[in-house]
């Protein structure tokens, strides 16, 4: 490749990922401090938007405990072990990745909410899943179900089983092996998928939306708040909570590309000394 | 009997109708030292899991110290196991892969800690690694990864000592020490040792005797004078080292060569018929013979000289004495020592002993 295309093809990739990735979450954030950064934090003190700050945090720390236990689980079946229909269990686990959030919502809508299928039998015992918090975890947990799953599933997928056949002969229990053996060596691969599951739920919004019914100050996360403002003409107020939705989600990136590299760095050295 | 198993059937993982042993049937005594050898594929390793318990079989009894092993568990069984990758916990220092056995013990069996770490200590000054207790194994050269998954192997005090190709991946020199350590090592601990390898060289060195596999099957479980003397078929013979193959008869006590230049000679078998005969290159015996095979020397082994011997197109390689004069004029071949198989089985003498030796 001439020089001259390799340097046009470095400045074009450059050029759309400043346009499409870099400006975006910039104007956001000049758009949060146009009227200076007091504004922008009063903003965010407003009851319903301390609401919805705290709902996300909720939603998100929920899904992520419970996704990373199943996701644990579900990697761990996986690569371990051999079963019946393991392909097809493979192929669900990605089903989330490639349905619209949206149809997730809604089948939930279907299946709980008031005309739903059991939304009848729901009401009798005064459960409250569409329209309600429980409803959002729903959508949210069935939306960030993949990742940590799909990042520790290569690696554990490596690791074979040999490592723990050999803890099971050395005497060590089904638990032992799980927190001494399998997990700290796939530590890197576990902890990048937490945080994608974390960015990941905290800025989901089409599944929410449908299944969350967007009642402020009791079933709006941020995402949905931030729409709330958006169309409210409150544009001062959208974009402060939207800036800090994007940093609190570039922050979570970043930890784990600082992750990733360490991990990656580890095993350079694994293979260097071997 | 330290290890008895008896008529081991163990089907392929969904596909019941493939056997990966089959009738399995082997004693091993305590203290003694086996290698269970073959080609791949033949049921080796499968058969060492088993002992250890990595896998279940569907039928058969497989007894250790006498009590059934699907009673036990992996600590009951009391074997150490190194695998063929060595499987050390990449993400803990040699010292703590060694403990491993020791600290996953409940709390009231558990040693103390400072008793943990004098066995660590003790252990890798056997292995010869003192000061590498705080390294972690991707640090280690091939062979010291080998000797701390062996110490950890050991450090519950294991009766029976399993090893997985253990040798595989060390270049040839270190493999040579390592065995030879081993093999003190086992007579010193008191070990019984079980080694899987399919190197049949290493196995001849190290074992007291060899389980010879193939396809699931136990073909001949003898020492290395017996298997060399009695191979039961033509593979334990060529599994074993360098084969010629001559085809023949059996005709009135005598092997009758279908090819010409190799000298017939008198067997005690009282059955004539079709029978094949097959002999180590060193053990064939050149004599000069005008018109005879043409030879040439090709190179060299172990001092000996390696003789090229043109059989009417057939080249085979045999070994002869380098001071032996190569045979201008040609050469026939005596091949009296070879072992003789009908139907894939040994012929044995009639006075019951190896055919060729009558």
């Amino acid at each position: 490749m001439s020089a001259f295309t390799r340097w046009s093809l470095v400045i074009a990739t450059w050029l759309i990922v400043a346009v499409v990735l870099i400006l975006p979450p910039l104007l956001v954030l000049s758009e949060a401090l146009r009227d200076g950064l007091p504004t922008a934090l009063q903003s965010l003190a407003d009851p319903d938007a301390i609401s919805a700050i705290r709902l996300t945090v909720e939603m998100t720390v929920l899904s992520v405990v419970i996704n990373t236990v199943f996701g644990v689980l579900a990697a761990w079946l996986i690569s371990k072990y051999r079963f019946p229909f393991r392909g097809v269990l493979v192929a669900l686990i990605e089903i989330p990745i490639s349905v619209s959030p949206v149809v997730a919502g809604l089948v939930w809508l279907l299946l709980f909410g008031s005309q739903g299928w059991w939304g009848a039998a729901l009401d009798h015992y005064n459960i409250h899943i569409a329209f309600a918090p429980a409803g959002i975890l729903l959508a949210t947990l069935f939306v960030t179900f993949p990742y940590v799953t799909r990042t520790i599933l290569p690696l554990m997928e490596q690791q074979g089983r040999d490592a723990e056949d050999a803890a099971t002969l050395l005497g060590a229990s089904f638990w032992q092996i799980l927190w001494r053996v399998t997990l700290p060596d796939a530590r890197w691969a576990l902890l990048s998928g937490i945080l994608l599951t974390t960015a990941r739920a905290m800025g989901e919004f089409g599944a929410v939306s449908v299944v969350s019914g967007h009642i402020p100050g009791m079933t709006e996360t941020m995402p949905l708040h931030i729409e709330t403002l958006y169309n409210g003409y409150q544009s001062v107020a959208a974009f402060s909570m939207a800036a800090l939705l994007a940093i609190m989600a570039m922050t979570t990136v970043g930890f784990r590309a600082f992750f990733e590299n360490r991990a990656r760095r580890a095993t350079l050295a694994g293979d260097a000394g071997s | 009997m330290s290890v008895h198993i008896e008529k081991l059937i163990r089907r392929a993982p969904g596909n019941p109708d493939r056997l990966l042993l089959d009738r399995v049937s082997v004693d091993i005594p305590d203290g003694s030292f086996v290698a269970l050898v073959g080609p791949s594929g033949a049921g080796k390793t499968t058969l060492l899991r088993s002992i250890a318990g990595l896998d279940p079989h569907s039928s058969g009894l497989l007894t250790i110290d006498g009590r059934d092993s699907s009673e036990l568990t992996p600590r009951e069984r009391n074997v150490g196991f190194v695998f063929q990758n060595y499987a050390l916990f990449q993400h803990m220092t040699v010292a703590k892969n060694i403990s491993f056995g020791l600290d996953v013990l409940p709390g009231r069996e558990r040693p103390s800690k400072a008793e943990i770490d004098g066995r660590v200590k003790e252990l890798l000054e056997l292995i010869q690694l003192p000061n590498l207790g705080n390294a972690y194994p991707q640090r280690l050269s091939g062979g010291q990864r080998q000797r701390v998954a062996l110490a950890r192997a050991l450090a519950t005090n294991p009766k029976h000592l399993l090893l997985d190709e253990p040798f595989g991946a060390l270049d040839p020199v270190v493999r040579r020490t390592v065995r030879e350590w081993l093999r003190s090592l086992h007579d010193r601990l008191g070990l019984t040792t079980i080694l899987v390898t399919h190197d049949q060289e290493e196995a001849l060195d190290v074992a007291d005797r060899l389980v010879v596999m193939q396809d699931g099957r136990i073909v001949q479980d003898a020492d290395a004078g017996e298997l060399e003397a009695h191979p039961a078929t033509p593979f334990v013979m060529e599994f074993l080292g360098e084969t010629l193959t001559f085809q023949g008869t059996v005709s009135g006590g005598l092997f009758l060569p279908e090819i010409s230049h190799v000298v017939p000679f008198p067997v005690a078998i009282d059955e004539d018929g079709p029978a094949v005969a097959l002999i180590r290159p060193h053990e064939v015996r050149l004599a000069a013979d005008a018109g005879g095979a043409p030879v040439r020397r090709i190179g060299s082994r172990y001092g000996l000289s390696r003789l090229a011997v043109d059989l009417n197109g057939r080249i085979v390689e045999v070994l002869g004495s380098s001071n032996e004069q190569i045979f201008p004029s040609g050469a026939k071949l005596h091949i009296d020592a070879a072992r003789l198989f009908r139907d894939g089985m040994l012929l044995s003498a009639k006075d019951g002993r190896h055919a060729a030796a009558a």
